[in-house]
């Protein structure tokens, strides 16, 4: 490696040194089969790490002795399963968030249900996560279920994850079948790109390796649950990493003077006067301020709510997708999606549903199912109809110009919803995949078995960049017709690029990208 | 770049929020309940739309039985912000004499609060209300969606919420069919102070410790704030040194012994708590899943 390059990707620690605020918040979700005792969990966790209080303590033994399952010993669950229907059955039906923080970090957990049922929630809690904690109880090992929510996980770009073999307990905290269902599980989930699993074994009620050691595993010599949710550094946003996109959310038009296009940053970084395209019209423009209530910025990145104004008369809608000039991002009638199904009547070939992506709507209709995924096996299959909670990789026709790109690259443009037109009902929920013929997703299969990106030699990342600020400045003249404007744009364009290297550089790491993709899937 | 802090991922979050309404819908409004999530709401929907005016109204529902120094603030605050208040009244309720004392916690707040608000939201035909909730404060709340869909009734269907992955929102609803979206959904109470400290937001007096007049009844600190409140036999008034976490109807609203007087001792008094916020708040324990009764029945 060459001098630049150390200086553009440091070791892990330094980066972390250089961002101790990303690193005290972790998303994460609970899920796995019905009564795998993922509520229990959650409320072992919660109660373990002192985030209940003492009149909260005191409802739950009095809900406890009503509704518990437990016998009389408290039952965690219901601190966490909040309705009704749901303290009745004894059963979680809708997903909750729950805040709790320790010493070391803060936490937003989305507690989820394991009915197959309720998998719409179970993947709404899924989709903002960082790590998935995936249950399994001991007695029954990896079931249908466990599978279907690794996939959905994996899908939904969660990297890492902890599984939590529970109910130790009643298999004699048996060192056997803990090994039994660890390699089982490893061999279910190979080809889903996971990047890190960790097993741990648990009993959620008893609190087993859950915030403690427990003396019932002197086999296991693993950290604790607590300890590694709080220690564990899961993938930094690699979206700050990619170009800058900008999906218009609002018109902002007090009066005459001002006109403002007010949004949330969806990846990259913009900054004042940067050269940028309007999409789907292809405009090109500049970017004259950055507005925030707080004054004006001089840049902005991935996931900041700003207000920008151009350099020139445009003509720029909700929907439409503020780029840097050089993007390469281009509008089309058709998206290539892999979509979780989640209502009850079928999707079929032909069916128009509404689409939405970023700020932007139109009518889809499906075009073909390209394959539909086994949940089992996770092996492509061709389909002619898609049944709630099942998965597949479909091609909808649109009927106008949206703006998409693969999920991988960007989390807001790569995701979509469909909504029925009649009962406005949510019916699914996808990912954008690679357009066809370009591998924007590289995952080999390494001999180990793990996945892992190919990332290109760094000193031909290094020039790529360069090359493209020479490019930019070259815009910058073509626009301005200042040489001095353009060479100073260059100069930061590569002084920022590296930077950003430097910042996202845990998320660069081979595996780290990794995407749910996979080759057994592809037909 | 310097990675986004919590708080600033948190305003960029609920900003993102308030745009979608203003873009989707076609009549919002604030629900403006006047404590500290009201004054943190406000502010947030500021910076949303700045530098243009909120393009929706306030809307206060009073009970009649608010802290004066409640409808004090209400009354002076968001006009000097340029903004415009409703305040609504359920004139039957107050023409049947309902009232904490005589009806109980349970008929007043349906009546004086879920029905005011059901009448103001349909004198107006507002489609999407904003309100403070935040996840973390009730359970029934942790399982609300960002965009609550309301029927024509304002029924919730938490058994039938939909999905709502990412920051995707599906704004389509049928004409009668209402949202209350709740922008702090993932602020926690200390991610409030922790905010007002950050962005100098006032709050009312209230939050802060003062000797008050407060007598002991049913465990609760209850504060004399008017003649109303008519002392039961055996029943004193005392001045203690007292503050409130959560403000509401002042017969219904638990104060706390502090010697909290300034934001720092709040915070620090906050977090060292082993009581949760709405603890002093009678209307949540009126029964197991009383909450989410109120809101299937459409109390915010």
């Amino acid at each position: 490696m060459s001098a630049a390059l150390q200086l553009a990707y440091p070791d892990e620690a330094d980066q972390q040194a250089l961002a101790p605020g990303q690193a005290s918040l972790l998303h994460f979700l609970t899920c796995g089969s019905v009564d795998d005792g993922k509520s229990t969990l959650l409320g072992r966790l919660l109660f373990d790490s002192n985030a209940v209080l003492d009149d909260q303590l005191s409802a739950l033994d009095r809900d406890s002795r009503r509704f518990g399952t437990q016998g009389e010993a408290r039952d965690f669950a219901l601190l966490v399963d909040g309705l009704s229907a749901e303290r009745e059955q004894g059963i979680t039906i809708d997903v909750a968030y729950r805040y709790f923080s320790t010493a070391r970090r803060s936490f937003i957990v989305a507690d989820t249900p394991g009915h197959e049922q309720y998998t719409r929630n179970m993947a709404t809690g899924a989709s903002t996560a960082e790590l998935a904690i995936i249950l399994i109880d001991a007695r029954k090992g990896v079931l249908p279920q466990t599978r279907r929510h690794s996939y959905i996980v994996s899908m939904l770009g969660v990297r890492n994850v902890v599984l939590a073999v529970n109910k130790m307990d009643l298999v004699g905290f048996s060192a056997d079948v803990y090994q039994r269902i660890i390699e089982d599980y490893r061999r279910a989930v190979a080809s889903l790109g996971f990047t890190s699993i960790v097993s741990i074994p648990i009993c959620a009620r008893d609190g087993d390796n859950v915030a403690s050691v427990s003396g019932q595993t002197p086999w296991y010599s693993g950290p604790v649950l607590l300890d590694y949710l709080e220690t564990v550094s899961v993938d930094a946003q690699p979206d700050a990493d990619h170009g800058f996109h900008f999906p218009v959310q609002l018109v902002n038009r007090p009066n005459l003077d001002f006109r403002g296009y007010a949004g949330t940053v969806a990846s990259g970084v913009v900054r004042a006067h940067q050269p940028v395209r309007i999409l789907p019209s292809g405009q090109l423009t500049r970017i004259e301020s950055i507005v925030t209530a707080d004054g004006a910025l001089e840049a902005a990145s991935a996931g900041q709510a700003v207000t920008l104004t151009l350099t020139s008369e445009v003509d720029v809608s909700r929907g439409d997708v503020i780029v840097a000039a050089d993007d390469a991002l281009a509008p089309a009638t058709a998206v290539t999606a892999r979509l979780l199904w989640m209502v009850a009547d079928s999707l079929t070939v032909g069916q128009t549903l509404l689409a939405r992506i970023g700020t932007a709507s139109a009518n889809a209709r499906v075009a073909r199912i390209h394959h539909a995924i086994d949940i089992h096996s996770f092996q492509a299959h061709t389909a002619s109809s898609l049944g709630m909670n099942e998965i597949a990789v479909v091609e909808l026709t649109l009927d106008k110009k949206l703006v998409s790109t693969d999920y991988a690259s960007d989390r807001t443009l790569g995701a979509l919803i469909l909504v029925d037109r009649m009962t406005n009902q949510t019916v699914a929920l996808g990912v954008v995949e690679p357009a066809p013929g370009q591998p924007a997703r590289e995952v080999s299969q390494d001999p180990g078995g793990t996945v892992a990106p190919k990332r290109a030699p760094g000193w031909q990342a290094a020039i790529v960049r360069v090359l493209g600020a020479a490019v930019l400045g070259l815009l910058v003249i073509a626009l301005s017709g200042g040489w001095l404007l353009a060479t100073v744009v260059a100069v930061a364009e590569v002084g920022i690029n590296l930077l950003i290297g430097w910042a996202v550089w845990g998320a660069w790491k081979p595996g780290v990208t990794a995407a749910a993709d996979n080759d057994a899937v592809k037909v | 770049m310097i990675p986004l802090s919590r708080l600033q991922r948190l305003e960029a979050e609920s900003i993102h929020i308030f745009r979608e309404v203003a873009a989707t819908c076609d009549n919002p409004v604030l629900l403006y309940s006047i404590g500290k999530d009201s004054g943190v709401l406000l502010h947030l929907a500021l910076k949303a739309f700045y530098p243009a005016p909120l393009p929706f109204p306030l809307l206060h529902v009073d009970t009649t039985w608010k802290f004066r120094e409640m409808i004090a603030f209400r009354d002076r605050w968001p006009q000097e912000l340029g903004c415009k208040l409703i305040v609504h009244v359920n004139q039957d309720g107050l023409r049947a004499g309902v009232n904490p004392f005589a009806s109980g916690s349970r008929l007043h707040t349906d009546v004086m609060k879920t029905q005011g608000l059901k009448q103001a939201l349909d004198k107006y035909k507002f489609d999407a209300a904003f309100g403070g909730a935040r996840r973390d404060e009730e359970k029934s709340r942790a399982k609300e969606r960002v965009f609550s869909l309301r029927s024509a009734e304002h029924r919730w269907d938490p058994k039938n919420q939909r999905p709502e992955p990412w920051d995707l929102y599906n704004t389509r609803k049928a004409p009668g069919e209402s949202f209350r979206v709740f922008p702090l959904s993932n602020w926690t109470e200390a991610d409030v102070w922790d905010y007002i400290a950050q962005e100098n937001i006032p709050v009312i007096p209230l939050y802060f410790a003062a000797p008050r007049p407060v007598v002991e009844r049913d465990g609760m600190l209850i504060m004399r704030d008017d003649d109303r409140l008519v002392l039961r036999p055996g029943e004193r008034f005392e001045s203690r040194m007292v503050r409130f976490r959560t403000l509401g109807c002042y017969p219904l609203t638990s104060a706390v012994e502090s010697d909290a007087t300034t934001l720092p001792a709040i915070i620090a008094e906050m977090r060292g708590s082993r009581t949760s916020e709405r603890h002093g708040r009678a209307i949540d324990h009126d029964g197991a899943g009383s909450m989410e009764q109120k809101k299937q029945e459409g109390y915010f």
